[in-house]
């Protein structure tokens, strides 16, 4: 890359400049005090050296204005900081309404990512440059953690739940991607690279592999697993129909209500029992062992599919313009 | 120096033999063996190190194997976290020096010091079985689940090693509170207190209050792997993520148990030193308080990328930014105190300069991982290492090193070389920026931490920081030599070699085994230097 | 602070000239060299056991975090895993051990008027009463052993919660398991000051350690007082109603 000593990251996607500034800023702000003190304690050590050890310093014991002020000054400071991260976190968190989804999934020591379009990859991820994407994954053994320095994004991988991150990659080329959670012996070997495309040329790459896409297999799961005999989409089966489910409100029987997000259908596969809906019996057997982390992904790209739902991946290409909407997307915050 | 005659019967000649040793109830005694057992931990944890900087200075993982790197890496973190970091201040030096502070006898329950040691050094054997059977290889934060269904190294024995070595902080801590609590001298009021005695109260309440925590999590994750208990099990239902709540829970108050002493042995060297008061008195014996209260309220910001709601973040922010306006209070006060003082020139103080040096860079650089959106990028890459680093080896190595030279004299009787004493602050200064800033801008780059192997461009830096790493063990091979020497041809220290106030020094060096030949009492502050015509004899 | 910032003027230095002496004779054979009075080292020590019990709560604190958690996430689980309990069995070890909290108050009383056979003979009483305890909870585990119902590879268990009930046995186990271990230390505290009550050791002067072990005995009961509606009366209410 560089030669000599890199002494800054790449800066590759919309949020990497606002996280940079952020940087520096509270750079500045701790150099100064750093400097402050130092300078200070030389100064003093230099002008107050007594070589005999038999003086006495002056009777001083403390001043009151002075704690209050080097109390709540740097509290302001400290504040200031605290209220810029935390606009800046909301941003790294907080997908726009309308981003190109990935799926991916963590083990030892690989990632493996999963395109809607049916298309897979094993430790590259390929991205269109310019388009919000969000990378939801999960992990199949331990932890793990996503992580693109060049996009200053990162997310731990955590077994049972759905985490995501969210980009927009603003230059074409090969950047980093780590493991940045310990997972065990390999776990320095579980990199790989994000490659940043044209759109155009990500349409052809995409357009390049085979395989049905993911809604489709998640169809075909549907079937195979013996869903579609309770899952009636008109809502005369033993399950309730799914719908346009996805994303809306459902009320249990424990009359709590569920939003009914990735996370609420993976559970609902593998532990059926708790959290039933309202009106239904406790008759659906658990999925677990039966199908795996990626099926899982593709029944819920099935489900977010099926009409009354969000627009399917299709529609969410064609608004490849890519307005950030600022509206609160689902995150991947646990329960 | 002073030449005062040796008195004939000191805590160390009282009685002869091993077993006047092992079976001691006398708290100095207790302080030396903590002194023993800690540097033999702090040498294997060094050992490890250096493993892992030598493996580091090439891209390619070619010095070792990943499975012995990786427990190179555990092996080093769980030797300086829990058998040295935690017990270095507390309980070598504030074992020996804070009874004699308050002018007691002993601690309150002198047969509970012992068996914390014994427990110590159980805990401590069982780590050793644990390195010799193959070691772990977790890292030292044993996360779950891969620390309880994945891996094949000895989790629970670590496990049972860290349950057993807490009881010895809570014992300890417990003994430290009491004792403060009932043990003063009379006429020794709270604020009288030396700011050590404080700093050692703050602690205490961390241990009594944090490391139950970590020895029931420690406890349930040698359950799980030895009874397959489900407590932790993502394929049960479990959540792996408690773990890591649990653990930080007791983890980050731990680093408060490993920096409030040293930050109270500071207080002490700097008032002597430079002949004063300790600037604002009360403001820094309560900020020791304040930094063990809200320490306890901070725990989740090792987690802001592990799956927690965007708000429980940023109120975990939030309180970790306020954590660090008390420590700052703090470096103010001890800057304010040099003002006007007259500033003698030992060792002991120069440490204290290096603490405050690499104090400043470490509490700095907690605003960084504390400031959510920068964490997101920050959280476990070498960042976290270098900051980890500054605070607990810059900030609490070095405060330890500065109390052991303070003291050493009343310890041992004994006068070690100055200008060596200053050399080697100077080595390890040097030595320990070389090594540890790098990985500052290290992390920013991305590279994460526990890696073996890691790509090209990250080479130059690390190998300026393995060369740093060379220069911090020459560092901290000297003090060995010049603190053994001492013991052989070292001058006789005198009761009071720094003229310094404290009861401590107002009995003999080394003390007679009850401390004070008749109970002290005390009509006077901690430091009241200037009050004071000092002679020198 | 207990005991008043720069108040204290302590109790311990009133005639620090006598204190020199500190070997000197007249001092009651239970005062420890380090201490000046008997009373400072009655407040030592009181003020030691307190200390010691609120790290026993965080000790406890850790698994009880464990059980929140879970029984918020699988309330249905919990209640399925309670069921599971024989609660005649949990309620007489209960009646059990506030029994002994009370022998042991009178245990206390006694050692404190200086009745020593009345000593000894409550602190028997709750000895029994403790293994009794500890005899059933035998059963208990011995019960769910014949089920395999111990959480690990040889779990079994019918229903739809089947893991989550694991889980649920998982922190049973360790909270009675750790529940039973502090009264295995207890018995055993109780019988070396039986022993020393036996030899006179106590007098109306100096019963510290009769009092302490009553402190932390309570402690133990009082911990029982809490697991015992957290594990056995999740949803009796409802299943038996």
């Amino acid at each position: 890359m560089l030669s000599g000593i890199p002494l800054f990251p790449e800066q590759a996607s919309t949020i990497a400049p606002a996280v940079d500034n952020l940087y520096f800023f509270v750079t500045a702000v701790t150099a100064f005090f750093a400097l402050l003190v130092v300078v200070l304690v030389t100064i003093f050590a230099i002008k107050y050296r007594d070589k005999t050890g038999e003086k006495v310093g002056a009777p001083i014991t403390g001043s009151l204005p002075l704690e209050l002020g080097w109390s709540i000054i740097p509290f302001f400071i400290a504040m200031g900081i605290f209220g810029w991260a935390t606009v800046v976190f909301f941003d790294l968190v907080r997908a726009p309404d309308q981003t190109l989804e990935i799926y991916s999934t963590g083990k030892r020591w690989m990632w493996r990512f999963q395109h809607l379009d049916g298309q897979s990859e094993l430790n590259e991820l390929h991205v269109p440059l310019g388009r919000p994407v969000k990378v939801i994954f999960t992990s199949e053994d331990v932890l793990h953690s996503l992580y693109v320095p060049a996009f200053r994004v990162k997310a731990d991988a955590i077994p049972g739940r759905y985490s995501s991150i969210w980009f927009t990659a603003t230059r074409v080329g090969e950047y980093h991607l780590f493991c940045a959670e310990y997972c065990g012996t390999r776990h320095s070997g579980m990199i790989g690279r994000v490659v940043v495309q044209e759109p155009g040329e990500y349409q052809a790459w995409l357009s390049g592999g085979g395989g049905l896409s993911m809604s489709a297999r998640g169809e075909q799961l549907f079937q195979q697993l013996g869903c579609v005999g309770c899952h009636l989409n008109d809502g005369s089966g033993r399950g309730p129909s799914l719908a346009g489910k996805y994303g809306a409100q459902e009320t249990l029987a424990t009359g709590a209500t569920v939003n009914v997000d990735d996370s609420y259908i993976r559970e609902s596969i593998l532990t059926p029992q708790l959290k039933l809906v309202a009106g239904y019996q406790p008759l659906m057997p658990t999925f677990q062992g039966l199908v795996n982390e990626e099926g899982l992904m593709s029944l819920i790209e099935y489900i977010k599919s099926l009409p009354g739902a969000r627009p399917p991946a299709t529609a969410a290409q064609a608004s490849a313009a890519a307005v950030p909407a600022t509206a609160p997307a689902q995150g991947s915050s646990p329960r | 120096m002073t030449t005062t005659v040796l008195p004939r019967v000191t805590y160390l000649n009282v009685r002869h033999g091993l077993a006047s040793w092992l079976l001691t109830k006398d708290h100095k005694r207790i302080g030396i063996m903590y002194l023993i057992v800690v540097s033999l931990a702090f040498f294997l944890g060094a050992i490890f190190a250096a493993g892992v900087r030598i493996e580091l200075t090439t891209p390619q993982g070619d010095f070792v194997s990943a499975d012995t790197y990786n427990r190179m890496f555990t092996m080093h973190g769980v030797f300086m976290v829990f058998f040295v970091l935690i017990p270095v201040v507390p309980a070598i030096l504030g074992n020996f020096v804070m009874p004699l502070m308050i002018g007691a006898k002993d601690v309150a329950f002198p047969k509970l010091n012992l068996l914390s040691w014994y427990v110590f050094v159980l805990g401590f054997s069982l780590a050793l079985v644990a390195l010799l059977s193959g070691g772990v290889d977790t890292g030292w934060t044993f996360y779950t689940p891969y620390s309880s269904n994945v891996s094949n190294s000895n989790v629970a024995l670590v496990g049972v090693a860290v349950f057993i070595t807490g009881f010895s902080s809570i014992l300890t801590g417990l003994n430290f509170m009491v004792t403060i609590h009932r043990m003063r001298a009379p006429g020794m009021t709270w604020f009288r207190l030396p700011l050590f005695v404080w700093a050692l109260y703050a602690t205490s309440l961390v241990m009594i209050l944090a490391t139950p925590v970590i020895a029931i999590t420690a406890g349930m994750l040698a359950l799980e792997r030895v009874f397959g208990f489900g407590i932790f099990d993502p394929r049960l239902g479990g959540d792996p993520v408690l773990f890591q709540h649990l653990f930080w829970f007791y983890s980050h108050p731990a680093v408060y148990i490993m920096i409030l002493p040293p930050m109270g042995v500071i207080s002490e060297v700097i008032a002597c030193f430079s002949r004063k008061n300790v600037f604002g008195y009360s403001f820094v014996a309560f900020s020791s308080l304040a930094i063990a209260i809200f320490g306890f309220l901070v725990w989740a910001h090792h987690l802001f990328v592990a799956g927690i709601s965007p708000y429980s973040a940023m109120v975990f922010s939030f309180l970790s930014f306020a954590v660090a306006i008390p420590s700052a209070v703090k470096t103010f006060n001890w800057t304010a105190t040099l003002y006007q003082g007259a500033i003698w020139w030992r060792a002991p103080l120069i440490w204290v300069f290096g603490f405050l040096g690499l104090f400043l860079v470490g509490g700095l650089t907690g605003l960084f991982l504390a400031s959510l959106g920068l964490d997101v990028h920050l959280h476990d890459t070498y960042f976290v290492v270098a900051h980890f680093h500054y605070i607990m080896v810059g900030g609490a190595i070095m405060g330890y090193f500065a109390g052991l030279h303070y003291w050493w004299p009343k310890i041992t009787g004994r006068m070690y070389s100055d200008s060596l004493a200053m050399l080697s602050a100077l080595l390890v200064f040097v030595g320990f920026n070389l090594t540890f800033f790098p990985q500052f801008i290290l992390g920013y780059l991305g590279m994460p931490r526990r890696y073996h192997a890691y790509s090209a461009e990250f080479q130059v830096l690390n190998v300026l920081s393995s060369a740093g790493a060379s220069i911090l063990a020459v560092g901290y091979g000297l003090i060995a030599v010049y603190l053994l020497y001492s013991l052989w041809r070292g001058e006789e220290a005198g009761a009071n070699p720094w003229l310094a106030t404290g009861l401590e020094w107002k009995t003999e060096s080394p003390p007679i085994p009850e401390n004070f030949p008749e109970t002290p009492i005390v009509n006077e502050g901690a430091y009241e230097y200037s009050k004071r015509e000092i002679k020198v004899a | 602070m207990p005991d008043g910032l720069a108040a204290r003027a302590d109790p311990h230095g009133h005639a620090p000239a006598s204190a020199t002496g500190s070997g000197a004779a007249g001092h009651h054979p239970a005062l420890q060299h380090h201490f000046q009075t008997l009373e400072q080292q009655h407040e030592v020590a009181t003020l030691g056991m307190w200390v010691f019990l609120v790290t026993e709560v965080m000790f406890f604190g850790g698994l009880l975090m464990a059980y929140l958690l879970y029984r918020v996430w699988y309330p249905a689980a919990w209640s399925e895993g309670s069921l599971e309990l024989d609660i005649r069995l949990g309620a007489f070890n209960t009646v059990v051990l506030i029994g002994s909290s009370l022998t042991m108050a009178f245990a206390v009383r006694s050692a404190q008027t200086g009745a020593q056979r009345a000593t000894v003979r409550w602190l028997i009483v709750t000895m029994i009463l403790g293994l009794t305890f500890l005899v059933v909870k035998y059963f208990e585990y011995k019960h769910k052993w014949d089920l395999n119902h111990i959480p690990g590879a040889n779990f079994q268990f019918e229903g739809p919660h089947a893991h989550q009930v694991e889980i649920f046995l998982s922190l049973y186990f360790g909270l009675t398991g750790l529940h039973a271990l502090h009264m295995i230390i207890g018995v055993s505290i109780l019988a070396v000051i039986t022993w020393m009550a036996s030899r006179g050791r106590f007098s109306p002067q100096w019963n510290t350690p009769v009092e302490i072990s009553g402190l932390y005995w309570h402690f133990v009961d009082i911990v029982w007082i809490f697991l015992f509606p957290l594990l056995y009366l999740v949803d009796r209410a409802h299943q038996l109603g």
